[in-house]
C-alpha cells in the first residue's frame, strides 16, 4: 500500500520540481537564439532567473485605481500553469493526475488565467491595458476551438478523453495516422505561439506599440507581482510546450531515453521559437485571426481525416 | 407524507403574498419566511425522491373532460423543484431591500403576491402529469410573469416589452395546445402524460407533435431564434423578477423538453441534430448580441439565452444517445444538462441581484456611464465577480462541472460507433466558453473596475446588508457545489435515469471527485501566491499608462471599444446602427460616435413582418366588434358546429 503510493509521489515531486526549476530557462534559450541570429552576444541563458531574483527583492508600485482583483491576475498566472502541469505527462513519467476529461480541465484552467489577467488589466483603468485585454479575449475565441478540435482528434485516436493516453497514442501513432497528427500539430503550434504571445502573433519584447497584446496588459505590474507575471509566462511556455513536444515524441518506456528526449525536445522547441521570431515579422492584427481560423480548419481537417482512416 | 410535503410547498408559495395585502408593514418578511418554508418542503421531497428513491402520486377529480388533477413526483421534476423554490426564497429576502414597501408602496404588495403565485405555478408544473393541468399552470405562470414584467408600466419601453412577452408567450401556448392534443394520439391515456407508443415518434402526427411542443417549450426557454421576447422582458422587470424569469421560469421550457425526451422511447436521430444545431447557433449568436449590449440587464438576458442553448446542446447529446443506444451519452448529456440548469438557476439570479444593486446605487444600468464601482461597493463587486466567474463555467466554480459532463459526453460521441456530430457540440461549447469569458470580463471590468466614467446623479453607495447577504448565500452555494460536485451525483443520476432505460451509473463515467482534487491543488496555490505578492512593500500612485501626465477616465477602454473587434466579426449578424461623424476642417468641432446593437431578428424581421400581416388581415376586423354578446354568439356557434361534426 505504502509502496504503491511512494512511486507516484516521487514522480509527482520530480516532475513538479523540474517544471518549477527549468521553466525560466526556455525564454533564455529563445532570447539567446534570437541574439545569435542578430549577430549579438545576447543576455545569458539564465537572465530570467536573475531578473526574478531582483524583482522579488524590490517593492511594488500600485495604482490608486486598483483593487484586490489587480493581484489576482499574477496569482492566477502562476497557479494555473502549475496546476495544469499536473495533468501533462512529461519525459518518461505518466501524468501525476490523470482522469477522463482532464483535457477539458486543462483548457479551462487557462481560461481561469485569462479571466483574471484580463480583469487585472482592466483594474488599472489604463487605455493600453484595456486594449491588450480586448485583444486577448478576442483571439481566445478562435484559439479555443483550434485546441479542442486537436483534442477531439487525439481522443478518437486514443479512444480516451484523458491527456496521458491521448499523448501516448499520438506519439506512437505517427506511422499509422501521420496526416491527421501533422494537421493537429500545425493547429497546436499556432495555438502555442498565440497563447504564449510569440511572434508572429505578439511580441513579448516591446511594450508600447499599438499591436501589443499580452505585454500591454501587464504594463502596471512591478516588483513581486511582475515577477509572478514573468515566471507565470515561462511556466505557461513550459506547460504548453510540453503538450506540443509530447505530441511528437513516442514513449519508449525507459527513463534514460525518454527524459533526455523530452528535455531535448523542449530545448529544440525553444530554439525553434527563437529561429521563427528571427526570420518572421509580426502579423497585422487582421492576419492574426486569419491564422487562427487556419488553425481551427487544420484541426477540423485532422479530425475528418481520422474519420476516413 | 410526500404528498403533504408537496402540497405544503404549493400552498405556502401560492399564499405567500396574501399576508402582505392585509398588513403591508410585515408582509415582506412573512412572504420571505413562507417561501423558505416552501423551499424546505421541496428539499425534503428532493431528499426522499432523489436520494431515497421514493416516488409519489396524487389524483384529484376535476369536472373537465379529459382533465383531472394528476400529480406525479418523479426525479426530473423534483430536481428542478429544488432551485425553483429555494432561489425565490432567497430572492424574496433581497426584494425586501430592493423593492421595499416604503419606496414602492403602490406596487410592492401586488408584486409580492404575483411573485409567490408564480413560484406556486412552477411547483405545479414540476409535478403535473396531465397535459390540461400542465397548461393550466403554464398559462397562469405566463400571465403572472406579464404582470410582473410590467410593474413599472409608466415607462413606454416596459409596456412594449410586456406586450411582446405576452404575444410570444401566447404563441408558445397555442403551439403547446396543438402539440399536446396530437401527443394524446400517441400516449393512449388521454391527456395524461404517459410514455408514447413505440413508432409514434416517426409518424407524421408524432413529428408534428414534437415540432409543436418543442417550439412552445423552446419559446419559453428562450432558445434562439425563439428568444425575441426575452431581452426586453428581462431588462424591463424589477431585478429580482428578472432573476426569477431568467433563472427559473426559462427552465420550465427545459422541463418540457426533458419530459418529451423521457416519454419518447424511440426518438428519430434528426431530433438530436435539430437540438444540437439550435443550441450551437443560438449559443454563439446570443453571445455576439451580449457583446454588443450596453445595458447591463440586457447583457445578462442574452447570456441566459446562451445558457439555455448550452443546456439544449446537452439534451441533444442525450437524445442522440437514446436513438443510437449509447447509454453513456444519454447519462453524460442529460446529467450535464440538468447540472447546467441548476448552475444557471443559481448564478443568473446572483448576477441579476448584482445588477439590481448597481441600479439601486447609481440609478443606471448603462455600461458606458458606469465604472470603478468596486471602490464604493466592495461587497457587491466581490459577489458579482463570483457570479461572473461562475457563469463563465471556469473551474473550480459550479458552472464548470456541468459543462465538463457535456464535454465528456461529446468526447465519447467522437469515438468510433459514437455520434460523430457531437464534434459540433464540442467545438461550439469551446467557442461559447471563450465568448462568455469575453462577455463577462467586459461586464465586470467596465462596471466595477477602472475609474468612474461619468458623474452619476448621486454618488454610488454600498447596498444594504439584506441585499448583499442574500447574494452571499447564493455565491456560497455555488462555491460549495463547485468544490464538491460529487454530492450532486446521486441526484443527477436519479433524474437522468428517467430519460431512458438501462443507463449506467454517473460515477462510472465521470470522476467528479477528480475535480475536487484539482481545486484542492490549484485554489490554495493561487491564494498563496496572491497573499505573497500582496505582502510586498508597496507605494500607491496614479496609473502609469505609458506616462500620461493628466489621465482622465475618458481615455479608458469603454464597453463598446472592448468588444469592438468581436462585434466587428459578427457584423453580418448584429447589423449595428452607427452614427459616424464626418470630421472636416482644420479645427473640427466636438463630435460624437454612436453605435447601437438592436435585436436583429425582432427589429428587422418580426416587427416588420407582423405589421405587414396585421395590415393585410385588417379586413377581418369586422369580426371583432367589441360587444360581449357577439363574442358569446361565436362561442355558441363554434360549439354547435363541433357537435354537428362529432355527431355525424
Amino acid at each position: 500500500m505504502i509502496r504503491n503510493l511512494v512511486q507516484p509521489a516521487l514522480v509527482l515531486l520530480a516532475q513538479m520540481a523540474l517544471t518549477l526549476a527549468l521553466a525560466p530557462l526556455l525564454p533564455g534559450i529563445v532570447n539567446k537564439v534570437k541574439a545569435l541570429f542578430a549577430g549579438r552576444v545576447g543576455p545569458p541563458v539564465f537572465q530570467l532567473y536573475f531578473d526574478l531574483a531582483k524583482l522579488l527583492r524590490k517593492g511594488a508600485v500600485f495604482s490608486r485605481t486598483t483593487t484586490g482583483v489587480f493581484l489576482a491576475g499574477p496569482a492566477a498566472a502562476v497557479a494555473v500553469p502549475f496546476t495544469a502541469a499536473l495533468l501533462i505527462p512529461m519525459g518518461a513519467a505518466t501524468a501525476p493526475v490523470s482522469f477522463a476529461g482532464d483535457a477539458v480541465v486543462l483548457a479551462y484552467l487557462f481560461g481561469v488565467a485569462r479571466f483574471f489577467v484580463v480583469l487585472s488589466a482592466l483594474d488599472t483603468g489604463s487605455a493600453f491595458e484595456g486594449m491588450g485585454a480586448a485583444r486577448e479575449v478576442t483571439f481566445a475565441v478562435l484559439a479555443e476551438p483550434a485546441l479542442f478540435m486537436g483534442l477531439a482528434t487525439l481522443a478518437r485516436l486514443a479512444g480516451s478523453p484523458s491527456l496521458a493516453p491521448m499523448l501516448t497514442a499520438a506519439g506512437q501513432g505517427w506511422r499509422a495516422a501521420g496526416g491527421p497528427l501533422a494537421l493537429v500539430l500545425t493547429a497546436w503550434v499556432i495555438v502555442f505561439l498565440v497563447e504564449n504571445c510569440r511572434i508572429p502573433f505578439d511580441d513579448p519584447n516591446t511594450h508600447l506599440e499599438l499591436t501589443m497584446i499580452h505585454e500591454a496588459m501587464v504594463l502596471d505590474h512591478s516588483g513581486p507581482p511582475l515577477a509572478a507575471v514573468l515566471y507565470g509566462a515561462s511556466l505557461k511556455l513550459w506547460v504548453l510546450g510540453a503538450l506540443v513536444v509530447k505530441l511528437c515524441l513516442p514513449l519508449r518506456g525507459t527513463w534514460w531515453i525518454d527524459w533526455p528526449a523530452f528535455l531535448g525536445g523542449m530545448v529544440l522547441l525553444a530554439a525553434g521559437v527563437g529561429v521563427l521570431e528571427s526570420i518572421m515579422a509580426r502579423l497585422r492584427m487582421r492576419r492574426v485571426s486569419q491564422a487562427l481560423i487556419a488553425a481551427v480548419v487544420s484541426g477540423t481537417f485532422g479530425f475528418l481525416l481520422l474519420l476516413l482512416a | 407524507m410526500l404528498q403533504s410535503l408537496y402540497f405544503s410547498a404549493l400552498l405556502l408559495s401560492a399564499l405567500s403574498g396574501v399576508p402582505g395585502l392585509v398588513r403591508p408593514a410585515r408582509g415582506g418578511r412573512m412572504a420571505s419566511w413562507m417561501l423558505v418554508g416552501s423551499a424546505l418542503c421541496a428539499l425534503g421531497l428532493a431528499g426522499s425522491v432523489l436520494y431515497g428513491g421514493l416516488t409519489w402520486q396524487a389524483e384529484l377529480r376535476w369536472a373537465l373532460p379529459g382533465a383531472h388533477f394528476l400529480f406525479r413526483g418523479d426525479p426530473i421534476g423534483t430536481f428542478i423543484l429544488v432551485p425553483a423554490t429555494l432561489v425565490p426564497a432567497i430572492l424574496s429576502f433581497y426584494a425586501e431591500g430592493y423593492w421595499s414597501d416604503g419606496a414602492h408602496a403602490d406596487t410592492a404588495p401586488a408584486l409580492r403576491l404575483f411573485f409567490g403565485a408564480s413560484v406556486a405555478c412552477m411547483v405545479l408544473l414540476c409535478a403535473a402529469a396531465n397535459a390540461v393541468l400542465f397548461l393550466f399552470g403554464w398559462e397562469i405562470m405566463a400571465i403572472l410573469a406579464f404582470l410582473m414584467v410590467t410593474t413599472s408600466d409608466q415607462d413606454a419601453a416596459v409596456r412594449e416589452a410586456g406586450w411582446i412577452y405576452l404575444v410570444a408567450s401566447h404563441t408558445g401556448a397555442l403551439m403547446l395546445f396543438a402539440g399536446f392534443a396530437l401527443l394524446a394520439l400517441g400516449t393512449g391515456t388521454g391527456f395524461d402524460l404517459g410514455p408514447l407508443r413505440p413508432g409514434f415518434a416517426s409518424t407524421p402526427a408524432g413529428t408534428a407533435a414534437f415540432l409543436l411542443l418543442l417550439g412552445g417549450f423552446l419559446l419559453k426557454a428562450g432558445v434562439g431564434p425563439l428568444h425575441v421576447w426575452l431581452p426586453g422582458a428581462h431588462a424591463a422587470a424589477p431585478s429580482h423578477v428578472s432573476a426569477l424569469l431568467s433563472g427559473l421560469m426559462l427552465k420550465m421550457g427545459i422541463l418540457g423538453v426533458l419530459r418529451i425526451i423521457a416519454l419518447t422511447p424511440d426518438p428519430p436521430l434528426w431530433w438530436a441534430g435539430l437540438l444540437t444545431g439550435l443550441g450551437a447557433a443560438s449559443g454563439i449568436m446570443s453571445m455576439a448580441f451580449a457583446l454588443g449590449q450596453k445595458d447591463l440587464k440586457r447583457l445578462l438576458a442574452y447570456s441566459s439565452i446562451e445558457n439555455v442553448s448550452v443546456i439544449a446542446l446537452g439534451l441533444g447529446l442525450a437524445l442522440a444517445g437514446k436513438t443510437l443506444a449509447l447509454p453513456a451519452l444519454v447519462m453524460l448529456g442529460g446529467a450535464g444538462a440538468l447540472f447546467h440548469l441548476l448552475n444557471h438557476a443559481l448564478l443568473k439570479p446572483l448576477l441579476f441581484m448584482g445588477a439590481g444593486s448597481v441600479m439601486h446605487a447609481t440609478g443606471t444600468r448603462d455600461l458606458e456611464r458606469l465604472g470603478g464601482l468596486a471602490h464604493p461597493m466592495p461587497r457587491t463587486a466581490f459577489l458579482f465577480l463570483a457570479g461572473a466567474f461562475g457563469i463563465c463555467a471556469l473551474p473550480p466554480f459550479n458552472g464548470f462541472a456541468g459543462e465538463w459532463l457535456m464535454y465528456l459526453g461529446a468526447f465519447r460521441g467522437t469515438q468510433p460507433n459514437g455520434w460523430v456530430w457531437s464534434v459540433v457540440t464540442l467545438a461550439s461549447l469551446a467557442v461559447i466558453g471563450a465568448l462568455t469569458v469575453a462577455c463577462f470580463t467586459r461586464a465586470y471590468g467596465i462596471v466595477f473596475l477602472g475609474e468612474p466614467r461619468r458623474d452619476l446623479a448621486h454618488p454610488a453607495h454600498e447596498s444594504p446588508r439584506s441585499m448583499t447577504a442574500t447574494m452571499a448565500v447564493l455565491a456560497g452555494i455555488c462555491l460549495f457545489i463547485g468544490l464538491v460536485p460529487a454530492v450532486l451525483a446521486p441526484a443527477l443520476q436519479a433524474a437522468t435515469r428517467e430519460l431512458g432505460p438501462g443507463l449506467p451509473a454517473l460515477g462510472s463515467l465521470a470522476n467528479l471527485k477528480a475535480l475536487s482534487l484539482m481545486a484542492l491543488i490549484g485554489l490554495p496555490m493561487g491564494l498563496a501566491v496572491w497573499q505573497a505578492i500582496r505582502r510586498a512593500p508597496s507605494t500607491r500612485t496614479g496609473t502609469w499608462d505609458c506616462g500620461y501626465a493628466l489621465p482622465t477616465a475618458r481615455i479608458q477602454y469603454t464597453a463598446s471599444s472592448f468588444s469592438r473587434m468581436l462585434t466587428d466579426g459578427f457584423r453580418w449578424l448584429l447589423l449595428p446602427i452607427e452614427r459616424i461623424p464626418r470630421i472636416q476642417g482644420l479645427f473640427p468641432r466636438e463630435s460624437r460616435f454612436q453605435s447601437q446593437a438592436p435585436d436583429t431578428l425582432l427589429d428587422r424581421g418580426l416587427n416588420p413582418a407582423a405589421s405587414f400581416v396585421a395590415s393585410a388581415l385588417s379586413w377581418l376586423r369586422f369580426l371583432q366588434a367589441g360587444h360581449l354578446p357577439i363574442y358569446l354568439l361565436y362561442v355558441v356557434l363554434t360549439l354547435v358546429a363541433l357537435f354537428a361534426w362529432t355527431l355525424q
